[in-house]
């Protein structure tokens, strides 16, 4: 691996460039489904190849190749300069990376058993178990369940020195229980929804989800549904379970401080941010319990935005995001850190594979845990909705106005949880959201959420980042809008 | 100008434009020798009962612009080698971009290996031999060669026009060419190639924004000025945008959010999803569900359609009838879920193995000869939408949908244009929409951001439902 991309930085710079970086990737998958008691996907893949990003004449370019062989390096080096010197047609002004040190390191995530090493019967028979008990409940008319497996290992160097081995072990597993009746179809997930949940660790995490076990529930809660009431429409209080504050928290402060979106580089896809420049430091984004933070350190748990290095070869760090309500942090890469006059990158770029540039990416995005005990939290509401597991989920492209709909929520009266309600969705604006939120759930309640599936960049680029959350409460929301005449 | 080496490119590679380097998707070109002896030493290695070789070859290349600047500009080029295996009644598939003679031992021998223990599948079918296939021709040369400078030519234009105007813009230009072979060892050989170019340009000022994108086989059909006019002149149109309250409005739809919208339901159309009770014609086949005015139809080889002409297990695509006059009519069905349900298959599968079964690509709608014009002239108070943004489902049964409009919302009075408004949320059923299209334009190949391309027409629709407002 070495070799190859030593020989690609050193054919970059003998044609002209003045920076460049490597990214020789090898990434195997393994993916596994089933659907009413048969199996429906069982596949490996592996890739493997190399990304060169260059700088030449001021500008950027960027080309990738699976031809591992001296004249596919050499041919992959000629086109990353070209292409470099064809941007520079239309540049502004010469690319200005902030500062970062060489690193010649090694980084793997921990875990305990390599899902690759555990027998692809084993897992089918996991969930074809999982599947025969949520069939076993009348009216169930689709039990499916999936586990997918990822090990990246990657090697970075740069022009600057750096050498940065890394492999990255990845997990994950769900089932879904789906009810037709009438002229509804009602839905249920475990552990999460779109794909259940994923992290950086091995089949010890599958294990521990024991999808077997909670698959009765699942199922007897989807068919449950048909009968449940409808979600009220008007301004209530609302408390929000974990993933569902996970997926809250990607779409209404993950996406919008993406520094790149703030600056328009996304402007023509995945849009820009009401985040500007001016409202670092300035912005009361939430109350004052609300603290969010971009970790992508393993101390902070194994996320899918956990790494040793981001894919430029800066160091994993913690950047505060919200403190204590005020807006204090972008995630940055060291173009966009030395644009807005910051003296370093707080290392979120990242790439899905050795075809595509590493772009700003979500590492871990969470809340950090409050003080207070779930059975608390109900205790102290009068009237309101606990709402769990998403739906469907959607945001404008400068990520101030959402709508969200969960799978199942509960009616929250006088303190008790009572009956079941359908469909439950709530829709606000961002900055006034997290403002309403006045109670936050303790460390035992937080929970690391994978989100293994966030798109963004032309081409796209699917991309697995973490989401750390404990239940929370938000008072005066509007919910019902998504099903109202 | 040299011409390309005839090994490397084929028959088409002694056309006019072709010019050498690296950065040109042409100089990659397997072709179908090459890919045809891939799968070859594949069947040579393999000891399964039978088996499926899929070959795919990607060469592509994006320039991104914004802020009047190039700010991405990427290239790459790939091989993907699929491996199905079936051995005694259960199969399984294994993947590689590795083609040294070891990995492709490997990669083999894990297809069998993964098959060998997976549960016997009573329903699985002995592979397809050689099929009659309609010729398509949808490689362009022109595309292929187009060079990174080519790009860079059109995007500094566009952003020069951009300074001129006092916008900024941004969006990208790719051009590049996708090779596929499918092949198995029962004699099936199928090889399809196509050149795609896209142009996709947003305007932007300080409170508005515009919008516009084609793509074609052919470069040559995609003009970037022309785009970029468009969405300027849109940015320009929605200034100023002042805010209007959510509530049913009557709604022009351009094609782009036409077709963002109906892209939701192309999934519902497959016979597997029909039989999984969860597709919104469960229940509903045969039965009026839309307007008259409104007739779908699944076909590769309309005349702006790309793709192959044949599905995951190598059956010919047929075309297929999907709505007629307002009544879903007929599904699409892979080889197994034709053969449960007494049907014949489509040319629709995926590629095995596969729980979700089969779907429709190649969409393409009745189109109508109202011009947008002439439905604006026609609407005594109403919204003109550009192109939808983040839509996802909210009930499945009833089709109900949720997003925001973006880059170019326009309020209608007494038949003209008279000014911009903000940025809505919508939740409207699609069978609702599609039950309310009270003109249509003629259908266009559209291209948004949440579907594939399709051939869909401008719709006028009666009670569009919005149910906020947001900031901008």
């Amino acid at each position: 691996m070495r070799g190859l991309a030593n020989s690609a930085i050193e054919k970059a710079l003998a044609r002209g460039a003045t920076y460049a970086d490597a990214r020789v990737m090898d990434i195997r998958h393994r993916d596994v489904s089933t659907k009413n008691g048969q199996v429906g996907r069982a596949a490996e893949a592996e890739s493997l190849g190399i990304g060169l990003r260059v700088i030449a004449h001021g500008a950027w370019g960027f080309a990738s190749t699976d031809r591992l062989s001296r004249q596919g390096i050499e041919a992959c080096a000629a086109e990353a300069v070209a292409i470099a010197k064809a941007s520079a047609m239309a540049k502004r002004h010469d690319v200005v990376l902030a500062p970062e040190q060489s690193y010649i390191d090694t980084w793997q995530n921990p875990f305990i058993k390599d899902p690759f090493r555990i027998p692809i019967e084993t897992q089918i028979a996991v969930l074809l178990r999982a599947d025969a008990e949520m069939r076993k409940v009348k009216g169930v008319t689709l039990a499916e369940g999936s586990m997918s497996f990822r090990k990246i290992e990657q090697l970075f160097v740069s022009s600057i020195g750096s050498v940065i081995h890394q492999v990255k072990m990845q997990s994950g597993a769900g089932i879904v229980a789906t009810s037709f009746a009438g002229e509804e179809i009602q839905k249920r997930s475990y552990p999460n929804s779109f794909g259940g949940q994923h992290m950086l660790r091995g089949y010890e995490l599958i294990e521990e989800l024991d999808l077997v076990g909670h698959a009765p529930r699942v199922a007897e809660e989807c068919v449950a549904l048909h009968s449940a009431a409808p979600c009220p429409e008007g301004q209530r209080t609302i408390i929000l379970d974990s993933s569902q504050l996970g997926l809250q928290i990607h779409e209404s402060i993950g996406h919008p401080i993406e520094l790149d979106r703030v600056l328009g580089m996304e402007a023509n896809f995945a849009g820009m941010s009401f985040l500007t420049l001016d409202k670092l430091n300035s912005l009361r984004y939430g109350s004052d319990i609300v603290n969010v933070v971009a970790d992508a350190r393993l101390a902070h748990g194994p996320g899918l935005g956990t790494f040793g290095y981001d894919d430029e070869g800066v160091p994993a760090q913690c950047t505060p995001i919200i403190s204590d309500g005020l807006f204090t942090g972008y995630l940055t890469n060291r173009e966009t850190a030395a644009a807005i006059g910051q003296s370093r990158s707080n290392g979120t770029m990242r790439t899905e594979s050795w075809n595509r540039l590493p772009i700003i990416r979500m590492t871990n995005i969470s809340i950090l845990p409050g003080d207070r005990k779930f059975d608390d939290l109900i205790a102290s509401t009068d009237d309101g909705i606990y709402m769990e597991t998403n739906r469907s989920w959607s945001i404008d492209d400068r990520r101030y106005h959402f709508q969200f709909s969960t799978e199942i929520g509960w009616e929250i009266k006088n303190g008790k949880r009572g009956r079941m309600i359908k469909t439950p969705s709530y829709s606000g604006i961002t900055t006034e959201f997290w403002n309403s939120c006045d109670a936050i759930c303790s460390r035992d309640y937080w929970t690391l959420w994978g989100t293994p599936n966030c798109g963004k960049g032309q081409p796209m680029q699917t991309m697995g980042t973490g989401h750390g959350a404990s239940p929370a409460r938000f008072r005066n929301v509007k919910v019902g809008i998504a099903l109202s005449k | 100008m040299a011409k390309q080496s005839k090994t490397r490119t084929g028959k088409r590679a002694s056309a006019k434009t072709p010019r050498r380097g690296h950065a040109v998707a042409m100089e990659h070109r397997l072709g179908p020798a090459e890919l045809r002896r891939i799968a070859e030493k594949i069947f040579k290695l393999s000891e399964a009962d039978e088996t499926e070789v899929d070959v795919s070859a990607v060469t592509s290349a994006l320039t991104r612009f914004a802020n009047n600047t190039i700010h991405q500009n990427v290239a790459e080029q790939g091989l993907t080698i699929s491996v199905r295996a079936v051995v005694d009644g259960r199969t399984a598939r294994a993947s590689t971009n590795k083609t040294d003679d070891e990995s492709l031992r490997r990669v083999t021998a894990a297809a069998l290996d993964l098959a060998r223990v997976q549960p016997r599948n009573p329903e699985l079918l002995p592979m397809l031999g050689q099929q009659k296939l309609t010729k398509v021709d949808r490689f362009v040369t022109q595309t292929a060669a187009a060079t990174p400078a080519d790009r860079a030519r059109a995007v500094t234009s566009v952003c020069h026009m951009a300074d001129k105007n006092k916008q900024t813009t941004a969006g990208i230009f790719s051009t590049g060419l996708a090779e596929i072979a499918l092949a198995n060892s029962r004699g099936l050989f199928e090889y399809y190639d196509d050149t795609r170019a896209e142009f996709s340009v947003t305007i932007l000022e300080k409170d508005s924004s515009g919008w516009a994108k084609a793509t074609s086989s052919r470069v040559n059909d995609i003009d970037p000025e022309a785009l970029a006019r468009r969405a300027s002149e849109k940015s320009v149109a929605s200034r100023a945008p002042r805010e209007i309250p959510a509530a049913r409005y009557t709604t022009i739809l351009e094609p782009a959010a036409v077709l963002d919208l109906v892209g939701f339901l192309f999934y519902d159309f497959a016979a597997t999803c029909v039989a999984d009770q969860r597709s919104c014609f469960t229940g509903r086949m045969g039965r009026k569900l839309f307007g008259d005015n409104i007739s779908i139809w699944d076909d590769v080889y309309h005349p702006l359609q790309l793709g192959p002409p044949f599905d995951g297990e190598g059956v010919p695509r047929k075309k297929v009838a999907l709505v007629e006059r307002g009544v879903p009519a007929n599904l699409v069905y892979s080889r197994a879920s034709a053969t449960k349900t007494n049907a014949k298959p489509t040319g629709h599968g995926f590629s095995l193995p596969s729980e979700d079964g089969e779907a429709p690509f190649n969409l393409v709608f009745a189109g109508g000869n109202t011009s947008t014009e002439e439905m604006i002239r026609s609407t005594e108070r109403g919204l003109l939408i550009t192109r939808l943004w983040y839509i996802r489902e909210v009930d499945p049964y009833q089709k109900i949908l949720t997003g925001m409009t973006r880059d170019g919302t326009f309020l209608v009075e007494n038949g003209r244009v008279t000014g911009a408004v903000r940025n809505f949320r919508f939740n409207q059923s699609i069978i609702e929409m599609l039950s309310n299209v009270e003109m249509l334009g003629p259908a266009v190949r559209a291209s948004g951001e949440e579907s594939f391309d399709m051939v869909v027409p401008a719709m006028k629709i009666r009670d569009f439902h919005f149910s906020e407002v947001t900031k901008f």
